[in-house]
Order: C-alpha cells, then structure tokens, then sequence
C-alpha cells in the first residue's frame, strides 16, 4: 500500500462525500492586485473578534495611541488582545452592532485616526531561528493572532499543542466562490508566507508538510511551488475544485484519506491546520513585529463598479471599504459578510471589519435576492428527493433534521449529529423546494446549546440547593447540641456541691416555683378570659361549694339593688369609653362597681358584636346595649358574687373590659383598612401603621382602665378585704397575669389583624408596611404588656399603704 | 383423578410463579421513586416555591403522588408539555394561580440602598447572596435562578429582578424577524 506522500506526488487524492460546484465567481477580483488600505475617518474596533473571551481595555477615552499599540489584555489562555491599527485618539468606548448574524451589540472601541500613521517601537527579528519556542509564542499571543479562515480560533493554542504532529496543512483551498483574498495574498505575498510556515514548521515539527490548493488558482499554485521547490517536505497539493473542499474535515480526508471523528480535534489525530492568511500573520508578527491589525479583503459582488481585494484595518466599516470600491445601490442595500455559501447578511453597512472577515458581498437583486426583500421567501414543502443528503459532506440526512428541527426534537436532533454540520449550505443549495435548511438547524443549534447551559444551571441550582438543606440542618443539630451541652454543663456545675452550687440551686428552684405560680394564674386567668367570650356559666367551674352557696345569698340581694346603678350608668356612659363606668361610680360599693363593669363588658361585647357586622352603626349600637346591658348585669353579679375573691374577679372583669375594647377598637380599624384599601393601593403604608398605633393606644388606654379599676377598689372593698388572707399578694399576681394575658391576646390579634389587611392587598410589595406594621404593633404590645406590670406592682404597693390606716 | 392431578399441576405452577415473583419483588426493588427522579428532572430547579412546595424536589414528588402537572410557572408551557408526556396525560393551560411571565431574570442589589439586613440571604434558596450583617450583599448572578424569593423580605426594596440579557452567546435565531434593525 503507498504511502499518503506517494499517492499525493501522483496527484491521487481521496474524496469527501458530497460536495457541489457553485458557479464561479473569482474572476470579478482574481486579477486586480489588492489595493492599498485607505485609513477611514473611524475605526470601530470590537474587543472580542474571535472564538473566547475579550480582554480588558487598558486605554480609555481620550487616550492618543501610536500604530500597532496593544489595547486590551486578558490572562485567559482563550483571550486575545486588540490593536490600533493606525495611530490617532480613542474618542470613545460603547456599544456598538458587532459582525454576528443577530446584529447584537457589543462593547467596541472608537478610534479617530490623526492621519499620521505614526508605528510604535518596533523590534524587527530577521531570523527568528533565534528565538526559543515561548519567545515565539509569546510574540503570536501578543500580536493577536486567530485563524483568519472565518472560524477565529485563537492560533496559539494550536500551535503550542503538545501532541506529535505528523501533518500540518496549509489551507490555501478557498473554495467559497466570490473570495479571492488568500489567492491575491499568495501571488503578492509568497515569500512571508513561507516564512511563516516556517515558524510553524520551527513551532511543531512535523513530519510533512501540506498545502492545499484548489485547482482554480492557477498562479498562486505556480508562486508557490516555484517558492517550495527546494523544501523536501512541504507538498503542494492542488486538489479539484469542489465546494467545501477548504473545510477543516474534509481538506484532511481529501489530503490524508482519514476522517476526524465527531468531537474530536485534528491535533489528536497528529494534525493540524493553519490558513494562508495565518501564516503571512504569524510571519508578520515574529519577523517584523507587526501585530494583526489590516487583513485582505475581498469585496466583491455585482452591484459593485470595480471590485477588488483591499487591504483593511482592522475596524473599518463595510461601508467605507464598498464605497471604495463604487458602491452604486446606495438604497435597498444588502451586503453579506463572508461567503454567499457561509456568509450572513449584515444589519448595517457601519459594521466593521474584523480579524475573521474574509469577504464583503455586496450582490445585485438578480445575484443573490436579500432575505429582506419580499421575493427571496419562497420556501415550499420538502418533496423527499434526497439530493440533499447526496451533497452533505459531513454524511448526515439534511431532510431529517429538518423536519426533527421544525419539530424542535432536540434528542432526536443529537442522534442525527446536527453538531456535525458544518453549515456549509451546501444542500440549502440543492434543494428544488429552496428550503433554507441551514437556518434550521442553526436555529436548532443555538435552541439546544441555550437548553444545554439551562440544563447545566438547573443541575448546579439544584445541587446548591441540596447543599443548603443539608446546611440548614447541620445547624439545627449543632445548636441543639450546643443548648444540651449547655444544660448539662449547668447541671453538673450545680450538682457540685459547693457552696455556691447550692445557693445557685436554691436560687433555681425558687425561680421555676415562682413561674409555677405564675403559670397557674394565668392559666386560670386565661381560662376566664376566653370563656368570657363564649359563656359565663362556666366560671362556675372554678367556685367552692362553700362559696357558692355564700355567693347566691349575696346575688339575691343584689339583684334587687342592681336596678338602679344600671340606669344611672346608661345614662352617663358614653358607650366607648368603659373606663368611664368605674369612674361614674365613685365610691358606691363594690357590688356595684362589679355592676358597672359588667354592664360595661356587656356593651362592650354587643359592641364589638355590632362593629363587626357594620362598623359604622355605632348609634344603633347605643340602642341596643341598654337590654343586653341588663341581662348582663343581672348574670354577671351572681356569678361574681359567687367568687371566693371578690378581688380576683374584679380583676378579670377588667380584663374582660380591656379586652373587648381593644377587640372593638381593632376590628373597627381593620375595617376601615379593608374599606379603604381597595380603594388606593398607594396609601396603605401610611394607614396600615396608624391603625396599629391606635390599636396599641387602645390597649394602653385599657390597661389604665383596670388600674383605675383596681385603685378604686382597695376603698371599696376593703370591709371584704379585711376578711380575705393574703389577698394582696393575690391581688399582685392577679394584675400581672392579667397584663400577661393581655399582651398575650393583643400579639395574637395584631397578628390576626395583619393578615386580614394583607388579604385584600393587590401587589406583593404592599406586604412589607403590614409585616412591619405587625412587628411594630408585637413590640409596643410588649411595651404596653411591661407598662401594666409596673403599674399593677405599684397598685399592690399602695394599696398594702392604704389598709393598715383603714 | 385426572382432575386432582390438573389441580394438583396448575397449584405448583402457581406456587411455583408466586415464590417467583416474590423473589423478584425482593431482589429487583427499586430505591427511591423513579418517577419522581423523572419529573424532578424536568423542572427547572430555580426552586421558587411559587407551586406551592418547598422546591423542586418536592413538587416533583407531588406530581408523582396525583398533584396537578400545571403548576411549575418558570417551566411554563414546555415544562408542562414534557411533565404531560412522562405521565401520559392531557396537556393543561399553566394554572391561572401561577401566570407569570417566564422570561429568564436574575436578582439584582442596588447596592447604595442595601443596609445589611440579611433576610435576602435566608430567603435565597441557592445560596447566591453574599454578604453579612451591616455589610452591603450582592447577588452571585450565575448562580442565581431568578426565583423571585428574596424580594419580598427585603425591608428597603432594594432588589429588582432583570432580565437577562441577549448575548452573542445565548442570542436565539429567530427566522420570522430577520430584518435586523439598528438604529443607532
């Protein structure tokens, strides 16, 4: 079997599937030398133009830059930096329509030429031999340097692979029908070329070297191989023409007969390739340390007057270069960056020329009808003639994809390896039904590679979330741990035996009796409290025997008295204001200020009662207490006259006050805010928080209603007093519980409370004045809960003055 | 006898085939609810809670056990397309309770009006606040889902959620609106 070098110095090449032969446009510009590069009045230079990432800016607005100065640095290995291409001003950085087919926008730097041309220092090396290979490729790096074919891959990483090269190919093939550039750029330009494939011959050491050159390019072949003829191992290579032939995968199975794997680079299979341009690139760069900054460009077309392959700077817009060249259709125009074949049509004519732009089409009506134009859609139904799948070079099954494509089957899609194509368009181009295949799948591709990085971003939300579980519960367990390492530390600290455990026990065991005791009140205040709402009867429950019968004896007389008080409270009452009962009554008898505050709690609850239903029939509500108000007087006695401790009930009877106020209080304003604000949404800050202020002020109001309730009593009932044991230590604890409670049902209802305004609100963000409101509202509840404390404790104090004198 | 004998036969073989399935009961169980491993895996994972369910995870366990498939707002219609066909029912409208527009946002902190409450931080569910207490935070965009859930806590509003921004990197071909249009 031969050798691949045998079967190449035959001329026997193998063959890639497919492939078709677009009409020829090279002769518009083939023969015309590439024009000298005219410096635009601006340069719009985007800071990312290859595959990667851009660097960072290192000049900024306002900065005079020389020819050839670095503009941009990164430390990425995929990173590339930017030149000036001419000496002038950055008169701005902003966002600017890149060369892409969505016509985005992206961060490009605005350069004014002064018109000088002035080059920064430069460091010519004459034999690169000289240099080592980082110097080398330290000085590629820093020129810039991507594949100038179109794809942009940063050249240094190729270069600087690590693999046992056994080719490197020379892509000279240029098979897309209107460019001409890497044609012009070999006739004019041999020598550089060769040069820099001998740094690349220096940089990889290969076995054999291989430049391929489709067979249309009858000059360029001869400069080259007169300029190769006393080089063993470079072959030219001139193959058939046939279009995709300068692909990367199918020069290497034409030249080698091997096919590159789907996924797998070409360096794994001891290959690489480099474009004709690169090389002039790289020479440049080495030898005459000029970085990348003017490419050749082809701007061809028929709507051009002379067409001809121009030397561009980098950054000038497509505008400027085919103004050049006689631009005639000044309107309806439509230019195409790159190929017919490849190529994408640009948004405007402002955008400029990058580091990968090897041609600038701008074709008549008849040539190539714009996607713009209303003529150019006429796409009908797939007829299954399969000629696209004859034609596909990379061997896929076009019509499949199309329809797993208008599908959007994306496993389907991946099984049929859409990420194989190369959009070559080469079966767009056969189609008798003109389906735009190539803009499916590019669809498709960009659809599955967007669904890729969701897929990617879920997994990672998904595991951070995970993670944070775990956290939260790790936490839990250590600070459960903690508190029981604490207890038991505390524990074992007193179970030591010292003195000081002991008084510590002592302390703690007084401490937890103390809270027993307290507990226990409370339960039993709370107990009244709540079933004052639901049924008097059973307080009941708590009595003696002995009290009772005591008790009912006392009822019978006051009921026969009651009548009276009853009126005379009426009359003075101002149905709100239920401290004012107590207070119409100076110093009657106990039994009576009982009375007063029953009636007073009676009203209270039918009030309450009314303000929920309609909160505004506040008068109607003052009609109709009088008889309740009776009924309750009547019930309430009895059964106070039925308590061991006159004192106690007292106590809870203003509770019972306070807490009905508060309750009506809250509910009328809780109405007013639901009335209010579906109305305007705007204005719930402000009357979420008063509501909660004035329903604070309600309960601070009520709580002064007991005290004063309770400062009366020491007088009033002192003859009963005298009897009772202990009764002020009860007294005392009495007041605080009730203040306990009290705070207790006020949180609960403010909590209540701001939920119930929350409902009605519209917008989320409206929430925040309640949650902040009912933060507020639990604080000043507390303060208030603390105020009655003290004010019980200083009742107790004096009323423990007043009964030694009585 | 011959009918002894039938039954006689027909019991071992059915003694035979239940010890069988037993067996394989037993030997082949599967850990976990696949189902469930299924659908979580079709959810977007921003873990939002606007289904209802503390994440996910637990929504997905829920469709497995009867919940409706509709509920999952940041998937929308796709996600409920693809739930309706793992469990083999009709596809449904995203439920009106959960209408939300479900273009791809991310949190971000007006950092000037940040006072360093943290409750941003608690509320995220991935972790993607950095911060501490009366310090300035700052959303980790990458990691952030766009969940929406760190907005309400804070007291100071000072968390917006923006759209994510088309790049060359994640720009859509959309064929029906070709003509580009740049007016600059």
């Amino acid at each position: 079997m031969e050798s691949v070098i045998e079967r190449i110095q035959k001329g026997n090449f193998w063959q890639f599937h497919g492939g078709i032969h677009p009409p020829e446009q090279k002769f518009l510009t083939c023969t015309k030398p590439i024009a000298s590069a005219q410096i635009p009045e601006q340069l719009i230079i985007p800071i990312r133009q290859h595959i990667g990432q851009a660097g960072d800016l290192i000049v900024s607005v306002g900065d005079k830059v020389l020819k050839g100065q670095i503009l941009s640095v990164g430390d990425n290995p995929m990173s590339l930096p930017i030149h000036a291409p001419t000496s002038g001003t950055v008169t701005a950085i902003k966002l600017m329509a890149i060369p892409h087919p969505s016509g985005l926008r992206e961060t490009c730097l605005i350069l004014t030429p002064d018109g000088e041309d002035t080059w920064q220092q430069r460091h010519i090396c004459p034999d690169f031999q000289l240099l080592s290979k980082g110097k080398i490729l330290e000085k590629i790096v820093n020129a810039g340097i991507a594949g100038m074919g179109g794809a942009g891959f940063p050249t240094q990483v190729k270069v600087s692979t690590l693999a046992k090269i056994e080719y490197l190919i020379i892509n000279a093939a240029e098979c897309e029908p209107y460019i001409t550039a890497d044609d012009l750029l070999i006739q004019e330009h041999s020598p550089t070329i060769l040069d820099g494939i001998k740094i690349l011959d220096h940089l990889l050491a290969p076995q054999n070297i291989l430049i391929g050159i489709e067979d249309n390019k009858a000059k360029a072949i001869e400069t080259l191989q007169k300029a190769t003829a006393d080089i063993d191992h470079i072959q030219v290579c001139v193959i058939p023409t046939k279009y995709p032939s300068g692909g990367e995968k199918q020069l290497i199975k034409i030249l080698t007969g091997q096919e590159v794997p789907s996924g797998v680079l070409p360096s794994s299979l001891g290959m690489v390739m480099q474009n004709v341009a690169t090389c002039f690139a790289i020479a440049d760069a080495v030898i005459n340390d000029t970085p990348l900054i003017k490419r050749v460009v082809t701007v061809s077309g028929q709507a051009l007057d002379k067409p001809q392959n121009v030397w561009a700077l980098i950054g000038t817009p497509v505008g400027y270069l085919t103004e050049q060249c006689g631009y005639s259709n000044s309107h309806d125009k439509h230019l195409i960056m790159g190929g017919p074949m490849m190529g994408f049509s640009l948004a405007n004519d402002q955008i400029p020329v990058i580091k990968t732009t090897n041609c600038i089409l701008a074709p008549s009506e008849i040539e190539i009808a714009s996607p713009f134009s209303s003529t150019s859609s006429k796409e009908v139904e797939c007829i299954r003639c399969g000629q696209c799948a004859d034609v596909c070079p990379a061997q896929l099954l076009p019509q499949e994809l199309q329809w797993s494509a208008k599908a959007k089957d994306q496993p389907q899609l991946e099984k049929l390896n859409l990420f194989d194509c190369i959009e070559c368009g080469a079966c767009a181009y056969v189609c008798p039904s003109q389906i735009p295949l190539v803009h499916y799948y590019r669809v498709a591709k960009a659809e599955i590679r967007q669904q890729k990085l969701l897929d990617i971003k879920a997994e990672k939300a998904k595991v951070r979330f995970e993670a944070r579980k775990l956290r939260l519960e790790r936490e839990k367990i250590a600070r459960e741990e903690k508190h029981k390492k604490a207890a038991e530390a505390r524990k074992a600290r007193m179970n030591a035996g010292t003195p000081a455990a002991k008084s510590e026990k002592s302390a703690v065991a007084a401490a937890l009796a103390r809270v027993k005791a307290k507990k226990a009140q409370a339960g039993s205040n709370q107990d009244i409290v709540s079933q004052a709402d639901s049924s008097v009867e059973q307080i009941d429950d708590n009595k003696s025997q002995v009290a009772n019968a005591i008790a009912r004896a006392k009822a019978k007389k006051l009921a026969q008295k009651s009548q009276t008080p009853i009126s005379t409270a009426d009359a003075e009452q101002d149905t709100d204001n239920a401290a004012i009962a107590p207070k119409a009554q100076p110093v009657v008898t106990d039994k009576k200020a009982k009375v007063a505050a029953a009636i007073a709690k009676a009203k209270k609850r039918q009030a309450t009662e009314q303000a929920s239903n309609s909160d505004t029939q506040v008068l109607s509500t003052e009609e109709t207490t009088p008889v309740s108000a009776t009924s309750g007087a009547v019930q309430e006695p009895i059964t106070d006259e039925k308590s061991q401790l006159p004192i106690n009930k007292k106590a809870k009877v203003a509770a019972a006050i306070a807490k009905a106020k508060a309750r009506a209080k809250a509910k009328k304003e809780t109405d007013g805010n639901i009335n209010a604000q579906p109305s305007s949404t705007s204005t719930d800050k402000p009357t979420v928080v008063p509501a909660q202020e004035q329903y604070t002020l309600a309960a601070v109001a009520s709580n002064k209603a007991t005290v004063t309730l309770h400062t009366e009593t020491p007088v009033a009932i002192s003859p009963v007093n005298k009897t009772a044991t202990a009764s002020d230590e009860r007294k005392k604890k009495v007041a605080a519980a009730i203040a306990k409670a009290k705070a207790k049902k006020l949180v609960e209802k403010t909590q209540q409370a701001s939920p119930s305004t929350s409902e009605v609100k519209i917008s989320e963000s409206d929430s925040k004045p309640t949650t902040e409101a009912a933060i507020a509202a639990n604080k000043k509840a507390r303060v208030a809960a603390a105020i009655a404390k003290a004010k019980a404790k200083k009742l107790a104090a004096s009323s423990d003055k007043s009964q030694p004198s009585e | 006898m011959s009918t002894l004998i039938a039954i006689l036969v027909l019991g071992v073989i059915a003694a035979l085939f239940g010890a069988l399935l037993g067996f394989a009961s037993v030997r082949f169980k599967v850990e976990g609810d696949p189902l469930a491993e299924q659908l979580d895996a079709l959810l977007p994972q921003t873990q939002c809670g606007q289904c209802g369910y503390p994440g996910c995870k637990p929504y997905a366990e829920a469709v497995a056990n009867g919940e409706a498939i509709n509920k999952c707002a940041p998937g929308g219609e796709d996600t409920i397309k693809k739930i309706a066909e793992l469990m083999g029912v009709e596809v449904q409208p995203l439920d009106a309770n959960h209408e939300a527009d479900n273009t791809p946002k991310v949190a971000f902190i007006i950092e000037e009006d940040c006072i360093g409450c943290t409750k941003c931080i608690q509320a995220c569910p991935v972790d993607a606040i950095i911060g501490t207490t009366k310090q300035m935070h700052t959303i980790i965009a990458d990691e952030c889902t766009g969940c929406d859930l760190c907005v309400a806590p804070c007291p100071v509003d000072c968390i917006e959620m923006i759209p994510v921004a088309t790049t060359t990197q994640n720009w859509q071909w959309d064929l029906q609106s070709i003509p580009v249009v740049q007016i600059d």
